[in-house]
């Protein structure tokens, strides 16, 4: 990865948590807007067909349920009856809104995201070979869908790119807010890893010449769209697992129910004298009581909500920029144990600081201050502007604009050279001109020694003890011409260091409570790697990185059971990518690295990787919280229902009635009103995914156990005597 | 002493001699299965049977080889009841009827050891011996063997080496084994079932039990009437009715005959007995995943249940609604008075947490709520501590089911002693689960539904319902207990009652040598800080709650018109 694009991503990444929730494009942080509920209605009423309904067998039960209670009530009509019907129908419904204002926030972007997906023309190029001007070549011009992968088109300011691909020759600047929903444009050039662009997006100047890497009909915004409405969602393996003790429980209570009758016949036959009630005939229960308690006792809770919590899952970290191609990818990050983060961008900023001027001695630090202040001052790379900073600051130097010094010849950085500086030329006809140099250490002692000047040996152990605390030394030195002639003298030494995020030992240390192991990438060497990691607060780096180490390293924490996470946009990182278990590829980077991640993020911010483990694990939190939740709720329900069905029988069995409620048809009406209406008071819970602050497991557990084991418990019996205290004043149920 | 006392003093007597065990015994029990030694009587018995006992199984031919030597258990037995009048010793006994010969032959086959017959006016002293106290062995050996296979499937930690026979990864294979049936089968009975039983037969012989060949004694009572007073092997058949949890008495009054169980002593060692492998297993189950602190998660969890159980039945034992108990100060009706309604109240609630089914007081007397408690403790699925081996598996199932819920809670995929908890294996988790709460509740309800079988029924009302259910719930959890009060010895429920039985004991068991086999071919997942720790009090809590809200949420509704109509007023 280089250092470039993450340092020029920088400010951007950072501003972004910040600035997210005030764009335009996005939903807001995962509220439910109460008109979505209604909008989404019609679509939920569709989702009735028991085709559909086919795929959540918990729903299907209770839509069985509900079609037999409708003919029950039209064949034995009472108030009871299809106040029941209405309400376990509503039950069905609910469900099905819940689904459907997930995805309908889903068919949202995805609508806007279409508007950008506007037909383009491409203008292709024919025969044209790279390095030769583009106006000599022969242009034909094709609709968009018509490109075929390795076509090279010409795209000029102020047209769309036609298609997914890379920048093979040219530079330009390319507004990209139709995907990242970030007005600022962006720079794209050929080569290195800022070279891909997107179908769709804007170039506003210049001209490129881009070669297409998209399959017709699958570019990144159709993918998008696919994604961002569920279009092949699957089932996650998690989620599968679920539905399997879901159905377990749900065949259990079907079975309580189903034999339940026969005890009931006997029960009533013991005492012939009692007459009939509306709960208990000498047929056995009434259907309709039945069926109430097969839904109130099958997990409809969680049965209801469970794809919405999914489909929601994805939609936060749509709302948060990232695209995780499968739920899958999103689960397994709430797994990851293992988080390999590269040190630039993501835990230091983007470039080294100067922290010290180290004079060596016979140099005052004044002299030194302002001899790197003269070599830095037409540097302009981050280092270069942070060394004049450091002397306005703490030397209290004025900070001199090039103009001002006269017959100054500023020397710039070369490769060759390692070294930056300027010349001073003499006042006419005195001596004095002076060479100030900065640079590497080995560079600048060299070019002393050149001119003939001493290195004293002080400056060995400065520049070991900075490299050795890791940071960076730059020696600067300087010739000046005397009338002795000149003389040559090394000053003294910068020290430049990365400086690490503010807050991010406090993140890792909150990554190792939830147990992740954080890994610290660089190209560093390996002191200054430790010296960076030891500040960061991670738990361990891989310095002088290449990419197969990386892969290398991928490969064995996976083969000792972990799960692994990492960030990437360079071709390079594209095998690191693919063998990771969650891998978050940039927008900014190549296309080999976006086809090879299973998230995209679109802010190209590698510290968003730690919120992607929180979304994941969220979403399982939220499956069994409300798990939980669902089974706990089941127990108020049997004292509602059993005293309802039985007292009469028993009388003695109404002292489980605890609940006081007010009549059997009452308690019975009760417990299904309640339990579809906790369906519709979830909704907004599930579209949220339940708080989650890193804490240990032990802690998540005991906290969750409470809110959502204990509170299930307790909730419903408060929830069923209130609506028992409203709907006893129904004529023909209290 | 006052009931309560008396039975305080039992319950830590008995907590105390187990808690000592707990890891003498269960380490012995590890080395047994991890050793790679066979002892010349073990070489011998696999030359004769052709077994090679180096060869480790996977959990098909596991699950292959425990039915196949289960149907051939069935089918002797089968034979040798129907045919026992032309073998020696008949004591006059004719062969028992095809239904009834049936549904003893699955009973003791399954450890159920439902006994719809009177030991002493039905087998002769062959069929005793060589049938049914060989299969108190087998079946308990079967449980034990098929509890360390599960545990194998947790603990397999690396890719298969062949070491040597029988141990952890010393089975020749490709990895996923779950060790070879037939040598736990063995080890089980030669190295921990046999040695125990002949010392304790010994220790209860010294109690009084006896053990002989002789037929019926007729004497002359003091109140000048006749009595048939019936000798036989008894002290060899008690020690492994206890031990092996199998409960199936010599005599028809079980532990309450006095040639069975003659003093309060061996009452009380007798309930130890049956405990003993239940509660130490877990810390052979500690020893071979390599972390004692799950194995004392585990005992724990049960533990918990146990002592809520056994203060829950004492409770109501001790309140009593009626005339006779309000004026006793206990529930005495149906206990033995050398034991007592405290005594009585262990032994009933031990024998039903476990499989054995054995008695020393009438179920069908207690209270009530003290006899749903009785009834509750079948329907846990017998895990705290359960049969040999099936409590242990049990509550392993149990311990996956909570930890996926939990896992769930904490954001993570679930997972167990390092193993992730998929669809994979909560299908086989969930199917465990659903067995025996189908069978019961299908079982009681067909009974419920068909005059026939209510015809059976000697009482009426909640009671009688109580009774059919307990049948089901008996045999479905393969305990053998009995609430009595119905005719069980017909046709209808012989079969039936096998059924159960059979069906109860055999699909747990593959469905969780499944899951044992899905495990093993898993790599482990290193623990971390975010990993769900199962040995800390907050999971054994859990794993308890789990427990008994499932079954709670299952059985409500039959119990409320069971035992909760006849005993809340």
């Amino acid at each position: 990865m280089s250092t470039t694009t993450l340092a020029a991503h920088q400010d951007n990444a950072d501003g972004h948590r910040e600035a997210s929730p005030a764009q335009p494009r996005r939903v807001g942080g995962g509220l439910l807007d109460p008109k979505q509920l209604w909008t989404s209605l019609p679509s939920a009423v569709r989702k009735l067909d028991p085709r559909t309904l086919w795929h959540n067998p918990v729903m299907l039960i209770v839509e069985i349920g509900a079609a037999f209670t409708t003919v029950l009530a039209i064949t034995d009509p009472s108030t009871f009856g299809w106040l029941i019907t209405v309400w376990l129908w509503l039950t069905v419904i609910f469900a099905n809104l819940a689904e459907a204002v997930a995805e309908g926030r889903g068919k949202a972007q995805a609508a806007a995201l279409r508007r950008a997906k506007t037909e383009t023309v491409a203008r292709r190029l024919v025969g044209w070979q790279a390095g030769q001007p583009v106006e000599t070549a022969t242009v034909e011009t094709i609709p968009a869908p018509r490109l075929a992968q390795h076509d090279l088109v010409v795209v000029d300011a102020g047209e769309f790119v036609p298609g997914d691909g890379d920048i093979v020759e040219g530079i330009a600047s390319v507004d990209e807010s139709a995907i990242t929903g970030e007005s600022a444009p962006v720079i794209r050039e050929s080569g290195g890893d800022r070279s891909s662009v997107t179908g769709g997006t804007k170039v506003l100047s210049d001209r490129i010449v881009v070669r297409i890497t998209q399959k017709p009909g699958e570019s990144f915004i159709d993918r998008m769209i696919a994604l961002v409405e569920g279009a092949n969602r699957r089932k996650t393996p998690n989620e599968i697992a679920l539905n399997i003790l879901l159905a377990a429980l749900t065949v259990i209570f079907l079975l309580a129910v189903a034999t339940l009758q026969p005890l009931a016949i006997y029960s009533k036959a013991q005492q012939p004298a009692l007459p009939d009630s509306s709960t208990l005939t000498g047929d056995g229960i009434t259907g309709m009581v039945l069926a109430s308690l097969l839904v109130c006792l099958i997990p409809t809770t969680i049965g209801a909500l469970l794809s919405a919590i999914g489909i929601a899952g994805m939609d936060r970290l749509v709302q948060r920029n990232v695209l995780a191609m499968s739920g899958r990818a999103v689960e397994a990050a709430g797994d990851v144990n293992t988080l390999l983060l590269d040190k630039t961008g993501t835990i230091t900023l983007g470039n080294r600081q100067a922290s010290a001027f180290l004079a060596v001695d016979g140099v005052s630090g004044a002299e030194l201050a302002d001899a790197a202040q003269l070599s830095s001052l037409a540097d302009e790379t981050p280092e270069g502007r942070s060394v004049v900073v450091f002397a306005k600051e703490h030397h209290g130097l004025r900070e001199r604009t090039p103009g001002e010094l006269r017959h100054a010849t500023f020397v710039h950085f070369t490769a060759q050279t390692r070294m930056s500086g300027v010349d001073l030329a003499a006042e006419p006809g005195t001596t004095g001109a002076r060479q100030v140099r900065k640079g590497a250490a080995s560079a600048v002692t060299r070019w002393v020694r050149e001119q003939g000047g001493q290195v004293p040996a002080q400056l060995g152990e400065i520049v070991d003890g900075i490299s050795a605390s890791g940071g960076t030394p730059l020696v600067v030195g300087d010739v000046i011409e005397g009338p002795a002639g000149s003389v040559a003298r090394v000053l003294g030494v910068i020290q430049l260091k990365d400086v690490v995020k503010s807050g991010m030992r406090e993140r890792f240390d909150a990554m190792r409570r939830m147990g992740i192991r954080t890994v610290m990438i660089t190209g560093d060497n390996p002191l200054t790697a430790k010296a960076i990691a030891d500040e960061a607060g991670v738990d361990d780096f891989l310095a002088e990185a290449t990419p197969e180490d990386k892969l290398a390293l991928i490969r064995k924490e996976q083969a000792g059971g972990n799960l692994v996470a990492m960030t990437g946009d360079g071709t390079n990182d594209a095998p690191a990518l693919a063998q990771a278990d969650v891998g978050v590829a940039m927008n900014t980077g190549t296309s080999a690295a976006k086809e090879a991640g299973n998230m995209v993020d679109l802010d190209s911010n590698p510290t968003k990787l730690i919120e992607i483990v929180e979304i994941g694990k969220q979403l399982l939190i939220t499956r069994g919280a409300l798990t939980t939740f669902s089974i706990a709720n089941d127990v108020a329900k049997y004292f509602a229902i059993i005293p309802a069905m039985f007292a009469g029988v028993y009388t003695g069995l109404d002292r489980l009635n605890i609940m006081r409620l007010a009549s059997p048809e009452s308690a019975i009406l009760s417990a299904v009103i309640f339990n579809a209406l906790v369906i519709v008071a979830l909704i907004p819970l599930a579209l949220r995914g339940v708080r989650y602050t890193p804490a240990s497991a032990s802690k998540l557990l005991s906290r969750n156990l409470y809110i959502y084991g204990l509170g299930g418990i307790v909730v419903p019996f408060i929830g069923i005597k209130i609506i028992d205290l409203l709907v006893q004043f129904i004529p023909g149920v209290g | 002493m006052s009931t309560s006392t008396a039975g305080i003093l039992v319950v830590l007597l008995l907590v105390a001699a187990l808690v000592v065990t707990y890891r003498p015994f269960g380490d012995y029990m590890y080395r047994v299965y991890t050793s790679e030694k066979h002892l010349p009587a073990e070489r011998a018995i696999y030359r004769l049977t052709g077994v090679n006992p180096n060869v480790g199984q996977r959990w098909t031919v596991y699950a292959r080889s425990v039915l196949a030597f289960s149907l051939v258990s069935v089918l002797f037995l089968y034979l040798m009841q129907r045919v026992q009048e032309h073998l020696p010793w008949n004591l006059g006994f004719s062969g028992v009827s095809p239904a009834l010969a049936w549904n003893t032959a699955v009973s003791f086959t399954t450890n159920t050891n439902w006994q719809a017959y009177s030991g002493e006016s039905t087998m002769s002293h062959v069929t005793q011996m060589t049938g049914l106290a060989v299969q108190n062995f087998a079946s308990a050996a079967v449980g034990i063997a098929v509890a360390i296979a599960v545990v194998r499937g947790f603990a397999r930690r690396r890719a298969p080496v062949a070491t040597g026979p029988g141990s952890m990864d010393g089975v020749v294979g490709t990895g996923d084994e779950i060790g070879n049936f037939w040598v736990d089968l063995t080890r089980t009975i030669v190295r921990i079932l046999l040695p125990i039983c002949v010392l304790g037969a010994i220790v209860l012989i010294a109690g009084g039990a006896i053990q002989n060949l002789h037929g019926n004694h007729v004497v002359s009572t003091v109140a000048g009437g006749k009595q048939a007073i019936t000798g036989g092997p008894v002290a060899s058949q008690e020690i492994i009715k206890e031990l092996g949890t199998n409960g199936g008495g010599f005599y028809n009054v079980n532990s309450a005959h006095p040639f069975e169980n003659p003093a309060a002593w061996t009452n009380l060692f007798e309930i130890y007995l049956l405990l003993m492998i239940g509660f130490s297993l877990p810390r052979t189950f500690g020893r071979l995943v390599g972390d004692k602190r799950q194995g004392l998660a585990i005992v724990a969890a049960m533990a918990l249940i146990a002592l809520g159980s056994l203060a829950v039945n004492m409770a109501f034992q001790a309140a009593h609604h009626g005339t006779v108990p309000e004026a006793v100060g206990a529930a005495t009706e149906g206990t033995d008075a050398r034991f007592g309604v405290a005594n009585s109240a262990v032994f009933a609630t031990a024998t039903t947490l476990t499989s054995t089914g054995a008695v020393n007081s009438f179920h069908d007397s207690y209270t009530s709520l003290g006899g749903a408690s009785l009834l509750f403790n079948m329907m846990l699925g017998e895990v705290a501590p359960g049969g040999t081996g099936s409590g242990l598996y049990g509550m392993l199932v149990l311990a996956v089911v909570t930890v996926f819920v939990a896992g769930l809670m904490i954001g993570r995929t679930p997972e167990y002693i390092g193993k992730k908890i998929g669809a994979r294996e909560m299908k086989f988790a969930s199917l465990y689960f659903l067995t025996t709460p189908i069978i019961v509740l299908l079982g009681t309800g067909v009974a419920m539904a068909m005059p026939g079988q209510r015809a059976g029924m000697l009482n009426g009302g909640a009671h009688g319902l109580s009774e059919v259910l307990y049948a089901f719930t008996s045999a479905g959890n393969n305990n053998g207990s009995a609430f009595a009060g119905i005719t069980v010895n017909t046709t209808w429920y012989n079969t039936a009652l096998g059924l159960a039985m059979m069906f109860g004991r055999f699909l747990p068991l593959i469905f969780v040598l499944g899951l044992s086999g899905s495990l093993a071919r898993q790599a482990p997942v290193p623990v971390t800080a975010g990993t769900l720790p199962t040995h800390r009090p907050q999971f054994v809590g859990m794993l308890a709650g789990v427990t008994l809200i499932i079954v709670a949420l299952t059985f409500f509704p039959a119990l409320a018109l069971g035992p909760f109509a006849e005993g809340i007023h």
